[in-house]
């Protein structure tokens, strides 16, 4: 009972905090002791987001003692379940869905469902992610910023061949067939670290049996044998035996498969808004590059969309835990999200949705997609909606198709395998 | 030894350690070696033994979240997993053609065993790859594969074949791996064989050569069981390097393209520790199945030192 | 000597010979050299696919200088503060167990050498998980401590079977004679054996720091990040920062290679010498 008050007060404190919108000293007592922060921010740009998103929380708590560290992203992947239950630092960030499952089960991330309780800041204004911030009904972290996916393309290119942004499916390969008649491939994708594949894997099978079906899959429910499965692979393989990705992805990672774009060897890459950043520094404008939502497939199926969600969590080892609250807290805000997720930083969408969203066009297409124009849903991802044994050997059977699609019988036949054991 | 015993009349006066210095003094100095060597390669073989009865995630201690399974990994491992079966398949080819590093060594020292100007340069410059970390011959032959800018289809388009992805196709990714790896090993058996021939017997060789022996027949009858050292060496280095292979597969193809390229020890990494792996337990039956591998060799190995200790005493 | 030392042979083959190296050594390092290439190429080179043709202009200054400039100083100060503790660590230890079993005899002497030699022979990674859950006990997770003291164990191995074997080589009288004279076995250890030891402590220690500069499945096992790792894990973050620009990838790839790469030319001897222990009876 006691420790339970105790959650409540600090909720009502925090909400208290957030109402204000700014944390004053004079509010409560000050925060004090140490606070240390991993970060998974390696890349130059969010990194300094981050750092500096620190530093003004710093400011408002000239009291409290914080140290960063920052890994590296692909790193840190493997490094989090030894921190974590080694040398737990008080706040970290992760992602969300299926992804922290592993870690939320094993008892090592903190319950934070008294930040999202009903009436707070947090649960009004961050509600559209609460779903994904949920494992078995309580929620373990605090989303800072999330990202559409969809098709890249190159807008001149398209003009060039008189091509339009295509309404469905049928469209999208006779799009195809065209860019392939130019002598140029449709999609470029290195494969080398599996997950692009399952970007398309996702798309196809959202598209063709919708969100819910997808679910169901992610849960475990559909057999990967079942004749839904394979007709979502049936439509993959109708761009496959086109030809329509470029060759030799196997081995290249997703940013070695950009130059295509950039030459103009392939016409466009289903990717998240992340790829926008290193094709604009690799000299494509605006006007070359265009955005469009990936088509429907199947007629009546709602549309739904990936939107991977990126978020902050406390460790359950965590020493200082009113601090840790209080930086959640503070990086939630609606000011704190506009700021991070704006063009000169993230350059992706925040997830309050009181923060003003930056004046990109990429940003501004994307955010008006993922709120008016996804009824199907949102998903995170396919290695963040999959739990991590059946998303590995997937997303290698998925690479194994791109590259050898008549091997689908046995590629199915695994995976099945590797459901019956892993659910 | 002997001269414990000498000087026995002292012994009253002398203390404990004093009589028994020729006893203890060996353990006193073997205290720390084997200590370390207990804690983390001993005693570690056998936790790994006692790991893989159980599923584990490596979250949390093993005794509170850990779940006991029994021989249930094993069973899985041989029945059901066919990753497993392909890193196994792969160490056997690893096995069978890294040993290819040991004529291939040799024809190389055969080659630079002459006294000509700079030829001590040359020897140097041949053995270089082995200094080099395999992480950077990983790197250096990943781009001498690629496809588009490889040196390899570049030298394959001067004699007008068509370019090929070795990497990229799961029929000639592992021997493309192995190519990298014969690279340096194929340096470390040159230099053992360079080493063996300097030793061999001139009187034998111009004895045979008296005798009319030439060519491949002396070096079939006379040089190679001369090397006899030098190729137990070279074949113990290479067997422990070929199931050792970790390093050039993760870091030219890490396992891929879809898992062809896997050995055990790769496997292993990736079921326990890897982005997506949390099978500690399953990670752990795969090591006792390496060990177990290597465990025929290292008895062989044993085996043939302990008859040369043997030979050795009288 | 075979084969047959070409002075021997005709004038034609020994020119021919003569010819014939240099060819086979540029063949041998052209995965080298190609990656040398790439490394003083600017990076225009690569966008134009201007591969293997000449350099367009050299920018050898400018593709290191950001090597400098990068976290890699910082990986390669790691990789020897890991390397020379090991070093000495593993050689000080292995000069014990190897003066124990190469002096005297007691039961269970050769059970212990072989357990070492065993122990040596195994594929490390089988120890991961445990060693890994060690080392996070510890609390040495991530630490330049950590990776060193499992490396010095682990070596230590290695190192006994090379040390033993040496020792036993030595002349037995020396100890004797010593010890006719009543001098302390740790006196004889200190001052008859080890200084005859030199040249294998010498061999073992160029051989054993280039093993561990080039270990990489340790460090990624056992540590994270930029002050704990060596240049091994280094470049490949090094990468990953530096996705497909070749040229600084190269260059880095150099940098990382180069410190092992020196020791061996500059103790060529010593290094060959710890190599080829046993390859002649």
């Amino acid at each position: 009972m006691r420790s339970m008050l105790k959650t409540s007060v600090a909720a009502l404190a925090t909400a208290a905090v957030m109402a204000t919108g700014a944390f004053a000293a004079g509010h409560a007592e000050p925060l004090t002791g140490d606070l240390r922060i991993n970060l998974d921010t390696s890349n130059p740009a969010p990194r300094a987001t981050m750092e500096a998103m620190i530093a003004r929380f710093q400011a408002k708590h000239p009291d409290l003692n914080i140290t960063t560290t920052v890994i590296d992203r692909e790193a840190y992947k493997t490094q989090i379940r030894n921190f974590l239950s080694a040398d737990a630092p008080d706040v970290l960030t992760w992602y969300a869905a299926n992804r922290m499952r592993p870690y939320v089960e094993a008892g090592l991330l903190e319950d934070v469902s008294d930040m999202w309780a009903e009436g707070t800041d947090i649960a009004q204004e961050l509600a559209s992610t609460k779903g994904a911030m949920t494992i078995d009904g309580k929620q373990w972290g605090v989303p800072y910023t999330y990202y559409q996916w969809g098709i890249y393309y190159r807008k001149d290119i398209y003009e060039e061949l008189g091509l339009k942004e295509p309404a469905n499916f049928d469209e999208m390969v006779a799009n195809c067939e065209a860019m392939i008649a130019s002598g140029r491939k449709c999609y470029t994708i290195g494969t080398k670290w599996l997950w692009t594949a399952s970007g398309w894997f996702d798309y196809l099978n959202m598209r063709t049996h919708g969100f819910d079906f997808h679910m169901q899959m992610a849960r475990g429910e559909i057999a990967w044998t079942d004749d839904r499965v394979r007709q979502t692979f049936a439509n993959w393989r109708r761009l496959v035996d086109l030809g329509a990705f470029v060759d030799d992805h196997q081995n290249k990672d997703w940013q070695q498969s950009l130059p295509f774009l950039v030459d103009g060897s392939a016409g466009a890459i289903l990717k998240g808004n992340f790829a926008v950043a290193p094709l604009r520094e690799a000299g494509l404008t605006d006007d070359q590059l265009d955005f469009h939502q990936f088509p429907s497939i199947t007629e009546g199926v709602a549309l739904a969309e990936d939107a991977p969600t990126d978020t902050f969590h406390i460790a359950a080892g965590a020493q200082n835990k009113k601090a840790a609250r209080a930086f959640l807290a503070h990086m939630a805000s609606a000011e704190e999200q506009s700021i991070i997720n704006n063009g000169e930083n993230l350059g992706q969408l925040p997830v309050n949705a009181n923060a003003s969203i930056d004046d990109d066009k990429f940003l501004k297409e994307g955010f008006a997609m993922l709120s008016s124009n996804s009824p199907g849903g949102v998903a995170q991802f396919f290695d963040r909606d999959f739990p991590a044994e059946m998303a590995k050997a997937a997303m290698e059977g998925m690479q194994e198709f791109m590259v050898f699609p008549d091997n689908l019988d046995d590629i199915l036949e695994r995976l099945e395998s590797v459901r019956q054991d892993t659910y | 030894m002997a001269t414990t015993t000498t000087n026995t009349t002292a012994l009253a006066s002398q203390s404990w350690y004093k009589r028994n210095e020729i006893a203890v003094t060996p353990w006193l100095f073997l205290i720390p070696g084997i200590a370390m060597f207990a804690l983390y390669v001993i005693i570690p073989i056998f936790q790994s033994f006692y790991l893989s009865l159980f599923e584990w995630d490596g979250l949390g201690s093993l005794a509170k979240n850990g779940e006991y399974v029994g021989l249930e990994h094993y069973e899985r491992l041989f029945t059901k997993d066919r990753a497993f079966n392909i890193s196994l398949w792969n160490n056997l080819k690893w096995l069978v053609f890294y040993l290819l590093a040991i004529p291939g060594g040799l024809m190389v020292a055969l080659f630079l065993n002459q006294k000509v100007f700079g030829i001590r340069l040359y020897k140097s410059l041949f053995f270089f790859p082995f200094v080099i970390s395999q992480i950077v011959v990983g790197l250096v032959f990943t781009w001498f594969y690629d496809p588009q800018f490889g040196l390899s289809n570049w030298l394959i388009g001067l004699v007008g074949l068509p370019p090929i992805n070795i990497l990229g196709n799961p029929n000639t990714a592992t021997y493309g791996i192995i190519a990298a790896g014969l690279w340096p090993q194929t340096a470390y058996c040159m230099i053992l064989y360079l080493t063996g021939l300097n030793a061999v017997d001139p009187e034998q060789v111009e004895a045979a050569r008296l005798d009319g022996a030439k060519g491949h027949k002396m070096l079939w009858y006379i040089i190679i069981p001369q090397l006899k050292p030098a190729t137990f060496i070279a074949f113990v280095v290479t067997i422990i390097g070929a199931l050792r292979s970790f390093d050039l597969i993760s870091i030219m193809t890490n396992g891929g393209p879809f898992g062809s390229t896997r050995v055990l020890s790769f496997y292993m990494f990736e079921k326990s520790l890897s982005e997506y792996g949390f099978k500690m337990g399953y990670g752990a039956a795969i090591a006792v199945v390496l060990f177990l591998i290597m465990l025929v060799f290292i008895a062989y190995f044993l085996w043939s030192m302990y008859q040369d200790e043997k030979a050795a005493k009288h | 000597m075979f084969p047959t030392p070409i002075e021997k042979s005709s004038r034609q083959w020994q020119i021919g010979y003569q010819v014939l190296l240099p060819i086979v050594m540029l063949l041998w390092l052209a995965p080298l050299l190609a990656v040398a290439l790439f490394s003083i190429r600017p990076d225009v080179d690569f966008t134009v696919g201007n591969y293997w043709g000449l350099p367009s202009s050299f920018e050898m200054l400018a593709n290191y200088g950001q090597v400098f400039n990068s976290a890699m100083p910082k990986y390669i100060l790691n990789s020897f503060i890991i390397t020379v503790p090991t070093v000495i660590g593993a050689v000080a230890l292995s000069c014990m167990t190897g003066f124990a079993l190469g002096v005297y005899r007691f039961k269970g002497n050769l059970l212990i050498f072989f357990m070492f030699i065993a122990g040596n022979f195994i594929p490390f990674q089988i120890l991961m998980v445990p060693v890994r859950d060690l080392t996070l006990d510890m609390g040495l997770y991530n630490t330049k401590t950590g990776l060193i003291l499992f490396h010095v164990a682990f070596q230590t191995g290695f190192c006994t079977l090379f040390m033993r074997n040496f020792i036993r080589a030595l002349p037995f009288e020396l100890i004797e004679a010593a010890r006719v004279e009543g001098i302390a076995e740790w006196r004889i250890f200190w001052y008859i054996v080890l200084p005859l030891m030199k040249p294998a402590i010498a061999a073992l220690s160029v051989l054993i720091f280039t093993f561990i500069w080039n270990d990489y499945f340790w460090a990624i096992v056992l540590t994270t990040g930029e002050n704990a790792q060596p240049v091994t894990a280094g470049i490949t973050s090094f990468n990953a920062q530096f996705r497909a620009m070749y040229h600084l990838m190269s260059a880095g790839s150099i940098i990382a290679a180069l410190p092992p790469v020196a020791m061996f030319f500059l103790m060529q001897k010593h290094f060959i010498a710890g190599l080829t222990l046993g390859a002649v009876k």
